[in-house]
């Protein structure tokens, strides 16, 4: 996702080459063939299905306690994971659009990374480090350890971080790391630093320029990658399966448990938990379409001043 | 564009240069640097043979094949129908456009067991589309087509967001001085308009193609995940994983990241020629 920014909406309007008319129905047919068989034919099966035992098994099916818990789990996860990314969003996008320095493109590279990761990869990584084997796992007991302070801490505590919550947020936080400091950077880029400047010269300080002046104009990019985020946060399903441990009703999220009720053959009750996270992802398309319409209208209000 | 910095390095008007850098770099690399060292380090804890025995176990090699011939594959179909899709959103007017347009980026905002389930039921026996099928004699769900359904369904989106700007900033001139002289639709399309298309495309195919090899949530429900056969890779280490070989796991997520590393590379080369084909025009 991270390469694909938004397409300008700019058609032109004069078109004095253009191809016959059954040529353009033809590739209209193929395009609504293609969208519809893809797209809208799981779409719709998705709520046939979750609706295929009727309502009062829908209700039941996401209102038992194994679901309620995994909606609190998921709920709890993306209330951690996006605000950090969102914070770390921002500050990323500070650092490159507005300041020039050296490995600047290196940067940007390291921030896709995760992107460019299978979901199995980005779970396996946080089992290397606080797995049984792991890096910090296996000085558990060891008469050295590498992180005596921090392993002691844990044990202290009774902490666990692999087949446990932590975990679950550490590879959702890894997974969707990029999401908001994507949708600001070339949306600061673009936006220059003037504003900003005049503000600083005007008598204000930093956080007040941040506040009245940059934080409005990027507000809308924000809430795009805020609501990307939060889709994916809420829906990953690779890398949290690998370091959940799948405990039903305490290490189970929303995709998890849609997971066991599938392979355990209820498939009304996995289609209708799995109804929620697809009204989730509508919301998250319409958001697309809404903040897209807004982008488009401002910067026509902007060539046209 | 970034845009230059007219007041001079020396003197910064801006605030918050070492704040905002500094906490990016120490995020980045307690999220994501860090944990990903310690493939390298879990690694290094196999031998040079191990690792080769490893990473070229026949179950490993067939999953290779496996994953870049059906990535491929998906990929291509993606070009092929998201070329046409785009076009379609661009130059065409239509009952259900904005519709169809939103709806394309489903693929990225749906969570990845959903569309697994999904695909899965509607291409099994009593789905809507498997129900047709079966009876044809065409399997789809726990055979190879099943995993070339679900990367075609989570690749479709790159296709189309990439290739659509480009069409909409196509010059219309161009094509109007090809038809001034002589030339057909065809021709213009083939000659004029897709050599402009194709840097797009590539990118497109390659970011698919990426996705595809990568994906797990939506292939585990469709494939029936038998080694040799219908074994992805992502699979194949989850299985590993499964199993408690952490360190074959650790092995075969080295050759995907490699590969993933290539692609990125690729894409990005890809991309740098795009923009500056698009700042020629």
């Amino acid at each position: 996702m991270s390469a694909i920014h938004l397409p300008s909406r700019q058609g032109n309007s004069r078109h004095s080459t253009t191809e016959p008319a059954w040529v353009r129905r033809s590739l209209i047919a193929i395009a609504l063939l293609f969208i519809g068989a893809f797209l809208v034919v799981p779409l719709a099966s998705v709520f046939a299905q979750a609706f295929a035992k009727g309502a009062g098994y829908y209700w039941q099916a996401i209102t038992e306690p194994l679901a309620v818990a995994s909606i609190k789990l998921t709920l709890l996860t993306a209330a951690v994971a996006v605000p950090l990314n969102c914070v770390f969003g921002v500050a990323a996008a500070w650092a490159i659009a507005k300041f020039e320095f050296r490995g600047k493109s290196l940067l940007l590279t390291a921030i896709d990374l995760p992107f460019s990761i299978s979901p199995v990869i980005s779970g396996l990584i946080y089992v290397l480090v606080f797995g049984g084997q792991g890096w910090l796992g296996l000085y558990r007991d060891a008469d050295h350890p590498w992180f005596p302070w921090f392993q002691t801490w844990l044990n202290d505590h009774d902490i666990k971080i692999i087949y446990a919550v932590p975990g679950i947020i550490l590879a959702t936080i890894f997974v969707t790391f990029p999401f908001v400091a994507r949708e600001l950077i070339p949306l600061m880029q673009a936006q220059g630093r003037s504003e900003e400047e005049a503000a600083r010269v005007l008598g204000a300080s930093g956080w007040q320029t941040f506040w009245r002046v940059t934080l409005p104009n990027i507000k809308w990019g924000l809430l795009y990658g805020i609501i990307l985020c939060n889709a994916r946060a809420m829906g990953e399903f690779g890398a949290v399966s690998v370091v959940s441990g799948h405990i039903r009703g305490e290490t189970n999220t929303i995709p998890l448990h849609v997971e066991v009720l599938y392979d355990g053959y209820d498939f009304a009750g996995a289609f209708a938990v799995a109804s929620v996270l697809t009204f989730l992802a509508l919301v998250t398309l319409a958001v697309k379409t809404w903040v897209e319409h807004k982008n488009a209208a401002l910067n026509a209000a902007t060539e046209n001043s | 564009m970034p845009a230059k910095n007219i007041v001079g390095k020396k003197t910064r008007v801006l605030p918050g240069f070492h704040l905002t850098l500094g906490y990016t770099l120490l995020y980045l690399s307690l999220i994501v640097l860090i944990p990903l060292s310690a493939v390298v380090w879990k690694t290094t804890s196999l031998t040079w043979h191990e690792f080769w025995q490893v990473v070229t176990m026949p179950q490993a090699l067939a999953a290779y094949r496996l994953s870049f011939g059906v990535s491929f594959l998906a990929a291509l179909v993606n070009g092929i129908f998201g070329l046409i899709v785009a076009w379609v959103l661009v130059r065409y007017n239509f009952f259900g456009k904005r519709i169809v347009d939103a709806l394309v980026d489903l693929p990225f905002a749906l969570p990845t067991a959903v569309a697994g389930i999904t695909l899965a039921y509607i291409y099994g026996p009593h789905g809507w589309i498997g129900g047709v099928l079966e009876p044809m004699g065409i399997k789809v769900a726990n055979t190879r087509l099943g995993i070339f359904v679900a990367l075609t369904f989570i690749g479709l989106p790159f296709i189309v967001r990439t290739v659509q700007p480009v069409i909409e900033d196509l010059d219309p001139e161009l094509e109007e001085a090809a038809a001034s002289m002589g030339a057909t639709r065809w021709q213009t399309f083939w000659r004029v308009i897709f050599p402009v298309l194709s840097p797009a495309l590539l990118t497109g195919f390659s970011l698919s193609f990426a996705r595809a090899l990568g994906e797990y949530g939506s292939v585990v429900f469709i494939s029936s995940n038998i080694p040799m056969k219908t074994q992805i890779l992502p699979l194949l280490i989850m299985s590993e994983l499964d199993g408690f070989q952490i360190g074959k796991a650790t092995a075969l997520a080295v050759v995907m990241l490699v590969i993933s590393f290539v692609l990125l590379l690729t894409i990005n080369i890809l991309q740098w020629w795009t923009s500056r084909h698009q700042q020629h025009n």
